[in-house]
């Protein structure tokens, strides 16, 4: 009996020590000269020329930011559901202490591993849901959305806007609507036509949506699903189209009037020295046009120059607080107002929004 | 939705048959020597991105054909070869093929992303392919929406009316007797093996030369599943694998169509479902009808064959 008390005495003491050993300045401040290990996890491969292209654009900027002082790891498509927790989970104990799990769908799985590593720092990209070491972030890129439906609007000879869809999620809904609204102000008779492929990623089937769309009348083709198809189709057909989350020039060099450019780089320098710093707190933050986090790429030649200064100045009233794109009145599909006049919409009822516009046919 | 509309939307249809086509009928005989490759969509990967790439490089589309079709047979040949001569387990080899192509094919492909290629030219018959209707419907093709569909007929004829094709049967439905009466079950089974793989090739080629002309990492995007899948609809018959193909192309499609008109608000996901419950319906129907028990798989499908020594 004695004996097991000190026993265990012991092995409290030994315990202890060891807990005190990492706390032991010499040996701290040698893990720190290792570089930190930072995880990213894709849905999509990296050669996707759209949405995980763009993270792994801003995971090369990391890099090379800080050479040596930084090492990252990622794993490219990740299917959202249970694989995408052992995925984390695994990254978590390669011992990286940064992870950034970048679609929507893997939100619960990213939450989960959080919990079980309480010192690992997670960063979801697009999701709502946050932990003391899980933060959200995300990209207005409803203000770029406003832009395209700007131009479409002043260009489109038909009034039809063709949009490729990839699944009606709130992300995508406020894409299109900002789309609509956006060329309504400047065409009241425009009209935004969807179709849903219910993938993020098929460039075939995207391509023959849009034909579908193209067959119909649309003489602007935007997407928001991640492969360079439906623009390439647009450039086939002689028609307009807008690039998605990559610049896709070369894919139509006549067709694309600009693209949504995803900028993820400058927020993962930032994040990953708040880490090193011991800085770092969960925060739920919403990034756009005024924090660099989308900007749009250069105009193509079947943009006038008049209309280039609009844009511009959109782009300038959008981070100035001038501009808005869901300022009201807004009416949705039915022809009732949602949003009166002189109101803007708030971010929470933009991350929930699952009512389209008017004009929006879906 | 007007009826100028159908003209275009055909069109649409067809290039979305072709690749399964090409997959599943490659597939199909494959089946009838008795081989299960579950490998079709790396093979197709592999077809795809080796086809992008000799057209990138070189600007022939013949060149750049005769090299998915290569390509898709060499991944062939790595599957025949574990599994006909090292007799591995035909679904586990297949499944290893498919992650295997997934991975190579990115990796080959890796420079060649976001570089545009000339897309594989359509037929141009001055004035037939000008006649309004029947010039785009039967005049207005790439040369691989011809050779599937004879193919279709070829493979049909080959099957049934020739006596390879009846040595090929016969190695599906009882590889013994074949073997016992002196054919070469192994050989004939290489041949086929490797016919499958060139055809996947080729369906890959048709996504990454005349679908949409790009290379992008895992851009077949599971069609080498869905022409599996349509063997077996099919019923192990040619003619009724190509009626599948189109049948799956054309509800996939005419969702697409519906979906832009506007005039039907059926939700999204539903439409996503047709192609595949237009598929179970069909099988449903058929296997309670009086083609019941002309159904059967090949005999001997995805047993590994060793000759008694």
């Amino acid at each position: 009996m004695l004996l097991n008390i000190n026993r265990r005495r012991f092995l409290q003491g030994t315990a202890a020590a060891a807990t005190g050993l990492v706390a032991v300045p010499g040996l701290h401040s040698a893990r720190a000269a290792e570089p930190l290990k930072v995880g990213f996890v894709y849905v999509g491969p990296i050669g996707d020329y759209g949405f995980t292209h763009g993270h792994d654009v801003g995971r090369r900027e990391l890099e090379k930011h800080y050479g040596d002082k930084v090492k990252t790891t990622y794993v490219e498509n990740v299917a959202e559901g249970p694989d995408a927790e052992r995925v984390i989970r695994q990254l978590a104990q390669q011992g990286n202490s940064l992870i950034f799990t970048t679609s929507f769908g893997f939100m619960e799985q990213t939450l989960r591993v959080a919990k079980q590593f309480p010192k690992v720092k997670f960063e979801h990209c697009t999701g709502y849901k946050t932990a003391p070491n899980m933060s959200a972030y995300n990209s207005r890129f409803y203000e770029g959305r406003a832009i395209v439906g700007h131009i479409a609007g002043k260009l489109s000879k038909t009034g039809k806007i063709g949009y490729v869809a990839s699944f009606p999620i709130p992300e995508v809904v406020m894409g299109i609507n900002a789309t609509a609204l956006a060329a309504r102000k400047v065409r009241p008779d425009a009209e935004v036509r969807v179709v849903w492929v219910n993938s993020w990623f098929d460039p075939a089937k995207e391509s023959d949506a849009a034909k579908a769309l193209i067959d119909q009348g649309v003489d602007i083709m935007t997407q928001h699903t991640d492969s360079p198809a439906p623009l390439q189709v647009a450039e086939a057909r002689g028609i307009l189209g807008v690039g998605q989350a990559s610049d896709m020039r070369q894919y139509a060099p006549k067709a694309q009037l600009t693209a949504i450019v995803d900028e993820w780089g400058d927020y993962y320098i930032d994040r990953a020295k708040a880490v090193m710093d011991g800085t770092w707190k969960s925060q739920s933050v919403w990034y756009g046009f005024k924090e660099h986090m989308l900007k749009m790429a250069p105009y193509g030649d079947a943009v006038p120059e008049a209309l280039r200064k609009e844009c511009d100045a959109m782009v300038a009233d959008t981070i100035s607080g001038k501009f808005h794109a869901f300022s009201g009145p807004i009416k949705n599909q039915k022809g009732e107002v949602v949003v009166k006049a002189g109101e803007r919409m708030s971010d929470a009822d933009l991350l929930k929004m699952n009512w389209y516009v008017e004009g929006v046919t879906a | 939705m007007s009826l100028d509309i159908l003209v275009p939307m055909t069109l649409t249809v067809i290039g979305a048959a072709t690749p399964l086509l090409f997959a599943a009928l490659g597939e199909l005989v494959v089946e009838r020597s008795g081989v299960l490759n579950l490998g079709v969509e790396g093979m197709m990967l592999a077809g795809a991105v080796v086809g992008f790439i000799a057209v990138a490089g070189t600007g022939s589309h013949a060149f750049g054909l005769l090299a998915a079709a290569l390509a898709g047979a060499g991944m062939a040949l790595l599957f025949g070869f574990l599994t006909l001569t090292l007799r591995a387990n035909q679904v586990a080899t297949g499944l290893a093929l498919t992650i295997f192509g997934i991975g190579l094919s990115a990796l080959i492909g890796v420079k060649h992303v976001g570089i545009p290629i000339p897309a594989l030219p359509k037929l141009d018959i001055p004035g037939l392919s000008d006649l309004p209707v029947i010039g785009p419907l039967l005049f207005g093709h790439d040369i691989l929406v011809y050779l599937s569909l004879a193919l279709t007929i070829g493979i049909a004829w080959f099957l049934a009316r020739t006596r390879q094709g009846l040595i090929l049967r016969a190695c599906g439905e009882a590889d013994l007797s074949a073997h016992s009466i002196g054919y070469h079950v192994i050989r004939v089974r290489y041949c086929a093996v490797l016919f499958g793989g060139a055809m996947s090739g080729l369906g890959g080629a048709y996504l990454s030369m005349a679908a949409t002309p790009m290379w992008i990492e895992n851009m077949v995007a599971g069609r080498g599943w869905i022409a599996l899948a349509l063997v077996a609809f099919g019923s192990w018959r040619p003619w009724r694998v190509l009626f599948g193909a189109y049948l799956f192309g054309g509800v996939t499609i005419l969702q697409l169509y519906l979906q832009g008109s506007g005039i039907l608000s059926i939700p999204s996901q539903v439409m996503s479902m047709l192609p595949y419950l237009a598929t179970i319906i069909l099988l449903t129907v058929i296997a309670s009808g009086s083609w019941r028990g002309r159904l059967d798989a090949p005999a001997c499908l995805g047993k590994t064959f060793s000759p008694p020594s």
